[in-house]
């Protein structure tokens, strides 16, 4: 087998492997009380986390680069209400215009 | 997402996510050229995004195969960046009802943002809009990718286009509407700050997991604590 689909099969086999780690131990039961309050607030940890990640992230440095400036404008496209097409949107144009300018 | 209460379809999930797929269907695209770029063929990356079907990972894989890494070295990395679907399937697990094979197969469809949209307030996961959202998704992420392999040659370089900036804004787009009680912003302080934080030390994927320490803070509210 190539590496290629040595590499394929084994990204597929490991993702799955994580994706229904969860779902097969436990599923369809209810979670308790407890446990469901800190379910709620992975959304917003792990969301958060990836979002600064690939605003700041780099070859394991944090950079500060045209990224920024277009996730700050999708920030105030978000505030305005704007549909999340229009923030990506805006934030790929603002990121992309600071490198042409640059 | 304000219409809490009604239980949802998948139809609500299709229509939720459509927008998305959009943004989703030109991240599979800008993959396909990279992936083709990286001497992956045609069919190999397009039966990555059917099997994978987790954009960070498949990125990082196949950055690190192109740049001369390892098959070994490449997985390690998928692997990392994906273990955050540990912590993300114990949390849809609940809503994951029926046996154990459309359960594993629920399972593969949930990704970053079919997962968001799905998200209600009591920290529950509505499964209509996780097989609806993800369906769509899927689509448009192996339909960008055959597309991206196919056509990658006209299409150019997607970092120029500012593509790279289209993923936080996306996640950003995502994260706002879930703010919307004290320790929501608290998490996500939190999971943004570990996050930065070991950046420079760990390798890619791990100072993501290491971010769910944030809904720790959970184990501190009472029930009282309205969102």
């Amino acid at each position: 087998m190539s590496g290629t689909w040595l590499l394929v099969l084994l990204c597929g086999a490991g993702t799955a492997a994580l994706k229904s780690t969860g779902p097969l131990l436990l599923g369809g039961r209810p979670l308790r009380a407890g446990i469901a309050r800190v379910v709620g607030l992975l959304g917003p940890a792990l969301l958060a986390a990836l979002v600064a990640v690939t605003t700041f992230g780099g070859d394991r440095a944090l950079t500060l680069d045209a990224r920024a400036l277009g996730v700050g404008a999708a920030a105030v496209a978000i505030r305005a209400h704007a549909p999340v097409l229009l923030v990506v949107v805006v934030a790929a144009a603002v990121t992309g215009l600071a490198r042409a300018l640059a | 997402m304000e219409e809490a209460g009604a239980p949802r379809t998948a139809r609500d999930g299709i229509r939720a996510a459509g927008p998305l797929a959009v943004v989703v269907g030109g991240f599979g695209i800008s993959f396909g050229v990279l992936a083709r770029a990286a001497g992956m063929g045609i069919a190999a990356p397009i039966a990555m995004s059917m099997t994978t079907f987790a954009g960070s990972a498949q990125f990082a894989a196949v950055s690190i195969r192109e740049a001369g890494g390892t098959v070994a070295t490449a997985v390690m990395a998928a692997i990392l960046l994906n273990s955050r679907y540990v912590p993300i399937g114990l949390s849809v697990a609940p809503s994951l009802q029926g046996s154990r094979l459309p359960r594993f197969f629920r399972a593969q469809l949930v990704v970053d943002e079919s997962w968001a949209l799905a998200s209600e307030d009591d920290g529950r996961f509505d499964p209509g809009v996780l097989l609806g959202a993800g369906l769509t998704l899927y689509v448009a992420w192996v339909a960008g990718t055959a597309l991206g392999v196919v056509f990658g040659d006209i299409l150019g370089d997607p970092a120029a286009l500012g593509l790279d900036a289209a993923f936080p804004a996306l996640f950003l787009a995502l994260l706002a509407p879930q703010l919307r009680s004290g320790s929501a912003r608290g998490a996500a302080s939190v999971g943004a700050a570990v996050a930065l934080a070991l950046i420079p030390f760990a390798p890619p994927g791990v100072p993501i997991v290491c971010a769910s320490v944030g809904c720790l803070l959970g184990l501190r509210g009472g029930p009282a604590e309205a969102p």
